[in-house]
């Protein structure tokens, strides 16, 4: 059905380094949106406004401007900072750098509301009970908490990995040679822009289905042993 | 932080927001008029209609905007059918082609966004409805859509918004909305921070009005909490 003309390769690097991006923005994402949510649950003022500002800030503004104020932007703060430590030769910022950390606070800002939500479903009184019986807080929250956390933010954790896994496309803008990137490359030689994008959206298709089934089966593992309606 | 610049670039970012509330208006328009029937044909009983509706939905949600635009605006040049037809003018402007883009895209969203609301009204009422000798039309005009409206307004303001941020990828096909002038005045200045900082409190003061907007009408339509 396609004839690639010989830059399959091309766009398997290209794919390789879109799951990389997304992977690496997962691992980081998941670590703000953790942090987001601690303070936004958090007794200080000042750290739920602060949350609260990222959060806003990530929703209103295009994921596209936040790639470019990171990259084109990041870099003259950086040098700033750097300067202001006394460190006076240029630093450049990579491609997937930017991109890591533009898709990361995005994923993060998500999953800070996620976590919330699924922090505050966790009823008080198991918590309660657990103290009651001699648990420490830590115990508590590896035993009580994570387990139940996992569970019930599980579903919004997969929809916003796939949002992020689509938006690694932006970030062929600052030129990281990603699927998108290196499609538009193919497209230059072989001047068939039809063939190959639509051969690049089936490679999207393709990941976001093994991303949907992956989260399935995440998801009937989490929820082994509760009776009755998955809560989502 | 230099305010010059950024008072400066005000006006033509200005100049951008005209494009972009005009591409999402648009497209959320469109977008709105492909949503309801492909929700009406994923819940058909007819199966040929549920897998292209199905398909549509699928593609459309599963791969990047991004892709989509490129997809219309380089990819059907391909084509010298396409080249040769009527349709050329228009599909050779990168105005006309982000819009079907992002018609298309959020159309798709919008008809799951249906879905779920018109599953959420009850099947007796439905059923209390045709035995009352309502029409099926008349049914789904008096009975399912009130309802569903009002269940998806949450998830479609959500929507709105993000369609907003959407329109951005415009500027990556050359046009000049409040990202494309940004991206060109960034280059020109050289002073990145000050203009994407302007352009990201634009952006903000539009997606913060219109989630207010969509506040309003959530609590005006709210019957439960009319009556209260």
């Amino acid at each position: 059905m396609f004839d690639l003309e010989g830059f399959g390769h091309l766009l398997f690097q290209g794919t390789l380094m879109t799951i990389q991006l997304a992977l690496v923005s997962l691992v980081f994402g998941l670590v703000f949106g953790l942090l987001g949510a601690t303070m936004k649950l958090s007794r200080f003022r000042l750290l739920r406004v602060l949350a609260g500002i990222y959060t806003a800030l990530i929703r209103g503004i295009p994921e596209l401007m936040v790639i470019l104020f990171i990259y084109y932007g990041g870099v003259i703060l950086l040098n700033q900072f750097a300067g202001w430590l006394g460190y006076d030769s240029y630093i450049d910022i990579s491609a997937f750098a930017a991109g890591v950390v533009a898709l990361s606070l995005t994923f993060g800002a998500y999953a800070t509301e996620i976590f919330r939500a699924a922090i505050r479903a966790v009823p008080n009184n198991q918590l309660e009970a657990a103290r009651a019986i001699g648990m420490s807080p830590a115990t508590t929250f590896r035993r009580i908490l994570l387990p139940q956390i996992w569970r019930f933010a599980l579903p919004g954790l997969g929809n916003t990995f796939l949002i992020i896994l689509k938006e690694t496309a932006l970030v062929s803008v600052i030129g990281l040679e990603e699927l998108m990137r290196k499609t538009d490359m193919a497209v230059g030689y072989t001047k068939e822009p039809f063939t190959f994008f639509l051969f690049a959206a089936l490679i999207y298709l393709a990941m976001t289905a093994v991303v949907m089934l992956v989260q399935q089966g995440l998801e009937k593992r989490a929820n082994r042993g509760v009776a009755g309606r998955v809560v989502s | 932080m230099n305010f010059d610049v950024m008072i400066e670039a005000l006006p033509d970012l200005i100049d951008g927001l005209w494009l972009t509330l005009g591409l999402v208006a648009l497209a959320l328009l469109v977008g709105f008029v492909i949503a309801l029937p492909t929700a009406l044909a994923r819940l058909s009983p007819l199966v040929p209609l549920r897998v292209v509706a199905g398909a549509y939905v699928f593609f459309f949600r599963g791969t990047p905007l991004l892709v989509q635009i490129f997809l219309i605006y380089y990819g059907l040049s391909q084509f010298e059918g396409v080249r040769d037809s009527i349709l050329w003018p228009v599909l050779r402007e990168p105005f006309w082609c982000t819009l079907i883009a992002l018609a298309l895209n959020t159309g798709a969203y919008t008809a799951e966004v249906f879905r779920g609301g018109i599953l959420s009204v009850p099947h007796n009422q439905i059923e209390a409805a045709r035995a009352v000798g309502m029409s099926a039309v008349t049914a789904f005009r008096r009975i399912i859509w009130p309802q569903t409206i009002r269940q998806a307004l949450p998830a479609y303001g959500n929507e709105m918004i993000l369609m907003v941020k959407a329109s951005s990828l415009a500027s990556t096909v050359t046009l000049m909305d409040i990202t494309g002038v940004a991206r060109t005045l960034a280059s020109e200045t050289y002073m990145p921070i000050e203009i994407y900082t302007m352009a990201a409190m634009i952006y903000l003061a539009l997606t913060f009005s219109m989630s207010q907007v969509i506040h309003l009408l959530e609590c005006k339509m709210d019957v439960t909490r009319a009556r209260a």
